[in-house]
C-alpha cells in the first residue's frame, strides 16, 4: 500500500510500495486504526493525543487532591498516613504541573499554532511525535513509582535534605528525577519545534504583529521553556548523581550549599509559573473579543506585556527563597522585581476588561470561563503581590496562604483558561458543540467549589496552619471565625463540589460524543485563521494557503467597512472557505508517518530504569535510542514523491515540512 | 541575556516578512538551521548551570587534592589546541560541502572526527591520571563538580564525533553530490559551539586560579 496523498485523488492508480527506511522496515502507511495514531506525525492528531493524555493525568492529580482534602476534612484524619500523605501532595503537584497543565497547553499549541499562522504542519513533525511519546512515557515512568516501593515524597520543589537518601530511602525520588528529565526532553524539543514553526512557517503576509494572540503567548512560553528546561535538567542531574552515584552536591554535612538546589530549581521554577499561565492568557485573549464582538483592546499591549512577563519572569526567582536568609540586598532587589512583574500582568487585566467594555457580550460557557479567569486570577495575583513584601512573605512562607495563592492563579487562572479553550475550540477539533447547559453547571460548580476550597486557605495560612501538615487535632483548632477545624472541613466540602464540577465536564464530553449538536462551520462568528477551514480541519489544514492582510484575518474577510464606517458582513464563512477551496493546491504531500519517534522515546524510560536498578538495562535503552536515531536520520521526513498514490510529477506537488 | 538576544532575533526576523523573494520560510533561514540555533541557545543554559555549580564548589576540596595539585596544564593545553584545530578542519569540511565536493567533505569531516577523538582520548587519560592521584568522583565537592562539568562536555564532543562519522556513512549512500551540505553545516554549528564552550571551561577550570 502506498502513502495516500492529501487530498485523496478520485482516480485509482497502481499502488506503489513505500521505500524502506532502515533495512527491513517499511514506512507505516495506515490511515485508519490504531497504527494511524501511534505512528502519526500529524500535528492535529498529536495535539489531541497530548490533550487526552493530559486530561487523564488531570483526573489522576485530582484524585490525589481529593485524598489530601479527605485526610484533612476531620481531626485526626485516618485516610492517609504521614508517609503516604507526603507522597500524595508531592505527586499531586508534580502531576498537575508537569503532566496536566504543561502538556494540555502543549496540546492546544500543537493543534492551533499551525492553524492560526496558516501552516499545514509544524516545522519538525517527527520531533513533534517524539515529544508526545517522551511526555507520555515520562509521565508513566514517574507514576510507576507508586507500584515500585513508593512515590516521590519531598514536595514538588524537592529541597535538600528531604531529597537525599537519608530522608527518602525509597526509589520514589529517583523515578521522579529521571521521569522529569524525560518530560523535560519532550518540552525542550517541543520548544525548538514550535518556535521554528512560528518564526518560519507563517502564511504570506502573516507578520508577527498580525499573529493571533494565542500564538504570541505560546511563542513567549516556548522561549521560556527553551531556556528554563536546561536549568532544571542540570539540577535533576546533580540530584541523580547524588542519589545514585554517591556525589554530595546538596549534602550540608559534606560542606555543600543546599541553596544551590533552591537557586537552580527556582531559576527554572519561576519562569515555569509563566509557562503555566501564559497559554491560558492567550486562550482568553482569543475568546473575549469573539464573544464581545469587538477586537481585542490594545493588541500590541497584550503582546508586549506578555513578552515583558517573559523577560521579567527571569529576575524574580528568589522571592521563593526569602525565608532562606539571602541577605538584605538580594531580598530588596527581588522584592522590587516581583512588584514590577505585577505591572505587565495588570496591563493584561485592564486590556481584557476594556475588551468587554461596551461590547455586545454573549455569555457562552467559553466566555464565562474567560471572565472567571479574569476575576479569580486577579484575586490570586493580588495575594501574589503581598508575597513581594518580604517581611510579610517571611511570615507566610510554607503556610496555607501560599497554597491559597497559587491555587487561585493556577486553578482560577491556568485551568479556567484551558476550560475556556475546551468549550471554544471543541467544535473546531471534533465538529460538535459541547452542551452549553451542562457547561454552565460545570462552570458554576467549579467556581463555587474552587472558592470554597481555596478561599478559606487564606485564613488558615494567615493563622499559621503549615503547608504539608498531614493531620490536625481539635486541641489546636482555635475558636470562632479562626477555628482551623471548621475551615478545613469547609475546604474539603468545597473540593468535593469542585470534583462534581469537573465530573460534569467529563460527562459533557461523553454526551457530546454520543449525540452532540453538529457544529456549523463558524459557530462563534470567530476572528482568527484557525476557523477558516472545515470542522474538523482537513488533514492538510488549508486547501490553499491564505494570504493574510489583517490582524483578525478571518473577521476582515467576512466583514468590511461600509460608507458610514460601520462593519457590515460581506461574506459568510462558507463563502470564504469556498474561495480557498477553489484555489486548492493540486497535490499536497504531507510529512509521512514514521516508526522512529516512538522507538526513540521508548528507549528513554529503559535507560532511566537502568539508572535506578542496573546499568546494563541502561545500555539496552541506549542501543534502542541509537537504533531509532539512525533509522530517523536515514529516513526522509516526507516520503519520496514516487511513494505517493497517485504518482505525480514533481512540478505540481506542494511539499509540507 | 540569551533570552534578550533570541527575542531580538525574533523581531529582526519578523522584519524580513515583507521582503519578497522566493524564501521557503518566513525568516529565510531554513527550519533545520533555526532549530539548531535554538537548541544551542538552550545548551548555553545547560552549561551555564554546570559552570555555576563548578565555580561554587571548586574551592571545596575537603580531604581530597586541590585543583593545583592535580592539573597538568601543558597537557590539557595541547589537547585544547587539538580541539580548536578541529574547528578549522570543520570549516574546511563545510566549505567543501557547499561546493558539492563530497570527496574533500569526507576527508575533512573524518579529520575533524579524529581530532575530536584525540581530545576525548586525552580527557580519558586525564581522568585516569586524576583518579590514580586520589581524586575520585565522590572524593570532594570539587571533584564531583569537575567530573560532571568536563564529563558533560566530553559527552557532547563524543556525540559530535558520532554525528560526524554518521554523516560520512550517509553521504556515501546519497547519490547527488553536495545534497547533505546543510546537514554538514548543522553538525558544524554544533561542533563550533562545543569548542567555544571548551574555551570557557578551560579558562575557568585550568587557567583562573581557585
Amino acid at each position: 500500500m502506498a502513502i495516500i496523498e492529501r487530498p485523496p485523488s478520485t482516480e485509482v492508480a497502481t499502488p506503489a510500495t513505500p521505500s524502506s527506511s532502515l533495512g527491513a522496515l517499511k514506512r507505516p502507511v495506515s490511515t485508519t486504526g490504531w497504527k494511524s495514531w501511534v505512528f502519526t506525525v500529524d500535528h492535529k492528531k498529536l495535539g489531541i493525543m497530548y490533550s487526552a493524555t493530559a486530561l487523564f493525568f488531570f483526573i489522576v492529580g485530582g484524585l490525589e487532591a481529593v485524598l489530601i482534602r479527605l485526610q484533612l476534612a476531620a481531626p485526626n484524619g485516618k485516610v492517609l498516613n504521614a508517609d503516604l500523605y507526603n507522597q500524595m501532595f508531592t505527586m499531586h503537584a508534580t502531576t498537575m504541573v508537569f503532566l496536566f497543565v504543561m502538556p494540555m497547553a502543549a496540546g492546544l499549541a500543537n493543534y492551533f499554532i499551525p492553524l492560526q499562522i496558516g501552516a499545514r504542519d509544524v516545522a519538525f513533525p517527527r520531533i513533534n511525535a517524539f515529544g508526545f511519546w517522551a511526555f507520555l512515557f515520562g509521565g508513566i515512568f514517574i507514576n510507576l513509582s507508586w507500584f515500585m516501593g513508593g512515590a516521590a515524597d519531598g514536595g514538588w520543589f524537592m529541597y535538600a535534605p528531604n531529597s537525599g537518601p537519608v530522608f527518602s530511602p525509597s526509589h520514589g525520588i529517583d523515578f521522579w528525577t529521571l521521569g522529569l528529565q524525560i518530560t523535560g526532553i519532550a518540552s525542550l524539543t517541543g520548544a525548538v519545534n514550535l518556535i521554528t514553526t512560528v518564526l518560519n512557517m507563517r502564511a504570506p503576509g502573516m507578520k508577527l504583529m498580525r499573529m493571533p494572540i494565542f500564538t504570541w503567548m505560546q511563542l513567549v512560553v516556548q522561549f521560556l521553556l527553551l531556556f528554563a528546561v536546561p536549568v532544571i535538567t542540570v539540577a535533576l542531574f546533580l540530584l541523580s548523581f547524588q542519589r545514585n552515584f554517591g556525589a554530595t552536591f546538596f549534602d550540608v554535612a559534606s560542606g555543600a550549599d543546599p541553596l544551590l538546589w533552591q537557586h537552580l530549581f527556582w531559576i527554572f521554577g519561576h519562569p515555569e509559573v509563566y509557562i503555566l499561565i501564559l497559554p491560558s492568557f492567550g486562550v482568553i485573549s482569543e475568546v473575549l473579543p469573539v464573544f464581545s464582538r469587538k477586537p481585542l483592546f490594545g493588541y500590541p499591549f497584550v503582546v508586549f506585556s506578555g513578552a515583558a512577563i517573559g523577560f521579567v519572569g527571569w529576575g524574580v526567582w528568589a522571592h521563593h527563597m526569602f525565608a532562606s536568609g539571602l541577605g538584605p540586598v538580594s531580598v530588596a532587589v527581588f522584592s522590587v522585581a516581583t512588584m514590577a512583574i505585577a505591572v505587565p500582568t495588570g496591563v493584561k487585566v485592564v486590556n481584557w476588561t476594556m475588551t468587554l467594555w461596551g461590547g455586545k457580550l454573549e455569555f457562552t460557557v467559553a466566555m464565562k470561563f474567560a471572565i472567571g479567569l479574569i476575576v479569580l486570577f486577579t484575586i490570586g495575583g493580588l495575594s501574589g503581590v503581598t508575597h513581594s513584601v518580604a517581611p510579610s512573605d517571611t511570615q507566610q512562607t510554607d503556610t496555607y496562604y501560599i497554597v491559597a495563592h497559587f491555587h487561585y492563579v493556577l486553578f482560577g487562572g491556568a485551568i479556567f483558561g484551558l476550560f475556556s479553550g475546551f468549550y471554544y475550540w471543541w467544535p473546531k477539533v471534533f465538529g460538535k458543540l459541547l452542551n452549553e447547559k451542562l457547561g454552565t453547571w460545570n462552570f458554576w460548580l467549579m467556581v463555587i467549589g474552587m472558592n470554597m476550597t481555596f478561599g478559606p486557605m487564606h485564613i488558615l495560612g494567615l493563622q499559621g496552619q503549615p503547608r504539608r501538615m498531614y493531620v490536625w487535632t481539635e486541641q489546636r483548632a482555635g475558636e470562632g471565625f479562626f477555628n482551623l477545624g471548621f475551615w478545613n472541613t469547609f475546604a474539603s466540602i468545597g473540593s468535593l463540589i469542585l470534583t462534581v464540577g469537573v465530573l460534569l465536564f467529563l460527562i459533557n464530553i461523553v454526551i457530546t460524543a454520543r449525540n452532540g449538536k453538529i457544529a456549523p462551520l463558524d459557530p462563534w462568528n470567530a476572528r482568527s485563521l484557525e476557523w477558516m477551514t472545515s470542522n474538523p480541519p482537513k488533514e492538510h489544514n488549508f486547501d490553499s494557503i491564505p494570504t493574510v492582510s489583517h490582524l483578525d484575518e478571518f473577521f476582515h474577510r467576512k466583514y468590511q467597512e461600509d460608507a458610514n464606517g460601520q462593519m457590515v458582513q460581506v461574506k459568510t464563512a462558507e463563502q470564504v472557505l469556498k474561495e480557498l477551496e477553489d484555489n486548492a493546491d493540486a497535490h499536497i504531500h504531507m510529512p509521512s508517518p514514521s516508526y522512529w519517534p516512538i522507538i526513540i522515546a521508548l528507549g528513554l524510560p529503559v535507560i532511566a530504569f537502568g539508572m535506578i536498578y542496573s546499568i546494563p538495562i541502561s545500555i539496552v535503552g541506549g542501543v534502542i535510542v541509537l537504533f531509532g536515531v539512525y533509522g530517523w536520520a536515514i529516513e526522509p521526513s516526507t516520503a519520496p514523491d514516487d511513494d505517493f498514490d497517485p504518482p505525480t510529477t514533481t512540478k505540481d506537488v506542494v511539499h509540507v515540512g | 541575556m540569551w533570552f534578550t538576544l533570541a527575542e531580538h532575533a525574533v523581531i529582526t526576523a519578523g522584519e524580513h516578512d515583507t521582503g519578497h523573494g522566493d524564501h521557503h520560510t518566513s525568516t529565510g533561514l531554513s527550519n533545520n538551521k533555526l532549530g539548531m540555533w535554538l537548541f544551542l541557545g538552550s545548551e548555553c543554559l545547560l552549561f551555564g548551570g554546570l559552570i555555576s555549580t563548578y565555580m561554587l564548589y571548586r574551592g571545596r576540596v575537603g580531604e581530597g587534592p586541590r585543583p593545583s595539585q592535580v592539573f597538568d596544564i601543558p597537557f590539557t593545553s595541547v589537547s585544547s589546541f587539538v580541539l580548536l584545530m578541529s574547528s578549522l578542519t570543520m570549516v574546511l569540511a563545510v566549505s567543501a560541502a557547499h561546493k558539492g565536493d563530497d570527496r574533500n567533505t569526507n576527508l575533512w569531516v573524518t579529520i575533524t572526527a579524529l581530532l575530536g577523538a584525540t581530545f576525548v582520548g586525552g580527557q580519558v587519560y586525564e581522568f585516569t591520571a586524576f583518579y590514580n592521584e586520589g581524586m575520585g568522583f565522590t572524593t570532594s565537592l570539587f571533584s564531583s563538580s569537575f567530573y560532571v562539568l568536563t564529563g558533560f562536555h566530553g559527552v557532547h564532543v563524543t556525540v559530535g564525533i558520532i554525528m560526524l562519522m554518521s554523516i560520512v556513512g550517509i553521504m556515501k549512500r546519497s547519490k547527488t553530490p553536495g545534497s547533505k551540505a546543510e546537514t554538514v553545516e548543522m553538525i558544524g554549528l554544533y561542533w563550533h559551539f562545543v569548542d567555544v564552550v571548551w574555551i570557557i571551561i578551560f579558562t575557568l577550570i585550568y587557567l583562573v586560579p581557585a
